[in-house]
């Protein structure tokens, strides 16, 4: 009975999750094309609802009642099978993120582990969709995407290990909580490990295969990449995955460098300014969030071998030598290792 | 209780499934997705046996880089399954041989008296709290030369593995970033003046 009871208030808590979760991914998609509609100054969608708050809905609506189209020789199982496992490890993820002290669904010890594991299953689903499509462009696109998600892992997981060096712990509410003290903004990691920082951004940007480096999709050269052939609610789910796994990458920019829930404030003024809340947490999330956005509209796609230049020769030698510079820090006292 | 005990049972069977798979399937992609169901549902096992560090990154390790190498490689093989089946009579009696060896083995290590719960009890859980940590307390002190050797080792390989396939070959073109970067607008431009045809504006 107690189980029972377990499992229905852990289905509870993902439900908790996952439908702000997907809510965030229609408004986001609607954000995307009016943000970038004014930094392009023109309007973006505004006819469906007031201000164009609709179109999300309708555009969900028209993707439902598409024929979803299965190329001949096609290979049917995984085809049907890619877009969910594009989806199932950007939403598992969403497990272990803490959104305010002791709010998440699971406090894990190996939590940042985690992360980088479910992270680094989405490119099966790319992968698989290329593959399993019979399509030269969609193939393409797939052996582009599965090169540069092996590559900028490495760069991103060494990014991570220097937040572990700094924190001294996996945990992830651990990993906030170090970032606390009295100097506001200044405490947290995004100072100490500056090169990590944007080494993690920017290899976030990659890992999600968006523009400057959407070599994977590249509409101008491959035609949509990996799911020029899938239609209707498959692609539907493809674009929810990617979505979803960019508000991850924002949670956790903003989790890891950027201290989480805590007040850019903290310890300088007192009152609702200065104390810890997870209204903090979502403000920096969406910032990041804006940013993906702003990548888009200002840069130019990346040619290939300069994607792999940038990831293998600059990215990596910089993230090894700045884990020494960060296991020095805390040798030193200088970054204060939280307990 | 019950619950780890059906999770148990669950992913077992799926393992179990999954590596017939990998052995049975004819297509080498299906093959190497079962692979992953395999890897994957071990790590699960892994995590039941309060093993989640070592768990996770079998996952990280061999699902999220090794796998999607082999997939790399894999998916661009010439899938046909008819020349597989040739010369099957032929190779028949070795083949079964060595499968029967082996089943032999297995026979013998199995139903000995070297293994099963009755005379091994499951492990009790050794450390409390965290096992990362533990894990690293463990390697970076007390196994620190056994570590750095392995990790040497490893480094050995790699590099073996580049000179091994890395050949110069006559005729690639690669871009020297450097000289890229060092490009002046005097090196590239010449901008010489022309006089205009007609002193009426311009375009004509």
């Amino acid at each position: 009975m107690d189980d029972l009871l377990l499992v229905a208030w852990t289905l509870l808590k993902v439900l908790l999750i996952t439908i702000p979760l997907i809510l965030s991914v229609a408004f986001y998609t609607l954000a995307e094309r009016r943000v970038i509609g004014y930094m392009q100054v023109r309007m973006g969608p505004m006819h469906i609802g007031p201000w164009g708050l609709l179109q999300p809905f309708a555009d969900v609506f028209k993707m439902l009642f598409k024929e979803l189209v299965v190329p001949t020789n096609a290979d049917r199982f995984l085809y049907v099978l890619a877009p969910l496992l594009a989806l199932a490890p950007a939403f598992a993820a969403w497990a272990v993120v803490p959104f305010d002290q002791g709010i998440a669904l699971s406090q894990i010890d190996a939590g940042l582990l985690y992360l980088l594991a479910m992270t680094s299953l989405g490119v099966y689903g790319v992968i698989l969709a290329g593959w399993a499509s019979n399509s030269k462009y969609a193939f393409l696109g797939a052996m582009r995407s599965a090169a540069q998600i092996v590559s900028y892992e490495i760069a991103m997981g060494f990014a991570l290990v220097g937040v572990l060096i700094a924190a001294g712990s996996l945990n992830l509410e651990k990993i906030v909580m170090a970032q606390s003290g009295n100097l506001g903004f200044l405490e947290w990691f995004w100072l100490p490990l500056l090169p990590l920082f944007l080494v993690y951004l920017i290899s976030g940007v990659a890992e999600t295969n968006r523009a400057p480096f959407d070599v994977a999709e590249g509409e101008s050269e491959i035609v949509a990449g990996f799911h020029v052939e899938y239609s209707g609610s498959a692609f539907a789910v493809f674009f929810l995955a990617e979505y979803a796994n960019m508000i991850l990458i924002s949670f956790l920019t903003a989790l890891l460098f950027m201290g989480g829930w805590l007040s850019p404030f903290q310890g300088l003024i007192g009152g609702p300014l200065g104390a810890p809340s997870p209204i903090w947490l979502l403000a920096k999330a969406v910032f990041f969030m804006f940013c993906f956005l702003w990548f888009r509209a200002t840069f130019p796609r990346y040619r290939y071998d300069q994607i792999m230049r940038l990831g293998w020769k600059i990215f990596i030698p910089i993230t090894i030598v700045w884990i020494a510079v960060a296991a020095v820090l805390v040798v030193m006292g200088v970054l204060e290792r939280g307990a | 209780m019950v619950v780890e005990q059906i999770l148990f049972f669950a992913l077992g069977s799926l393992l179990l499934l999954a590596g017939l798979g990998v052995v049975t399937l004819k297509n080498p992609v299906h093959a190497a997705m079962s692979l992953v169901l395999t890897f994957f549902t071990s790590s699960m096992l892994w995590i039941l046996l309060r093993a989640e560090f070592l768990g996770i990154v079998l996952i990280l390790v061999y699902v999220g880089a090794v796998m999607v190498l082999f997939l790399f490689v894999v998916m661009m093989l010439d899938i046909n399954t008819t020349p597989l089946r040739e010369g099957f009579a032929r190779y028949l009696p070795v083949g079964g041989l060595v499968a029967a060896l082996m089943a032999a083995q297995m026979v013998a290590v199995l139903s000995s008296k070297h293994f099963g719960f009755d005379n091994f009890a499951p492990p009790a859980p050794v450390i409390e709290g965290s096992n990362t940590e533990a894990l690293g307390m463990e390697l970076y002190t007390n196994y620190v030369y056994p570590f750095e050797i392995a990790a040497v080792i490893l480094l050995v390989a790699i590099v073996a593995a580049i000179t091994l396939t890395h050949r110069k070959r006559e005729g690639s073109k690669t871009q020297d970033i450097n000289r890229q970067v060092q490009v002046r607008r005097d090196d590239r431009v010449r901008i010489v003046k022309v006089a205009s045809e007609s002193s009426e504006g311009h375009g004509a």
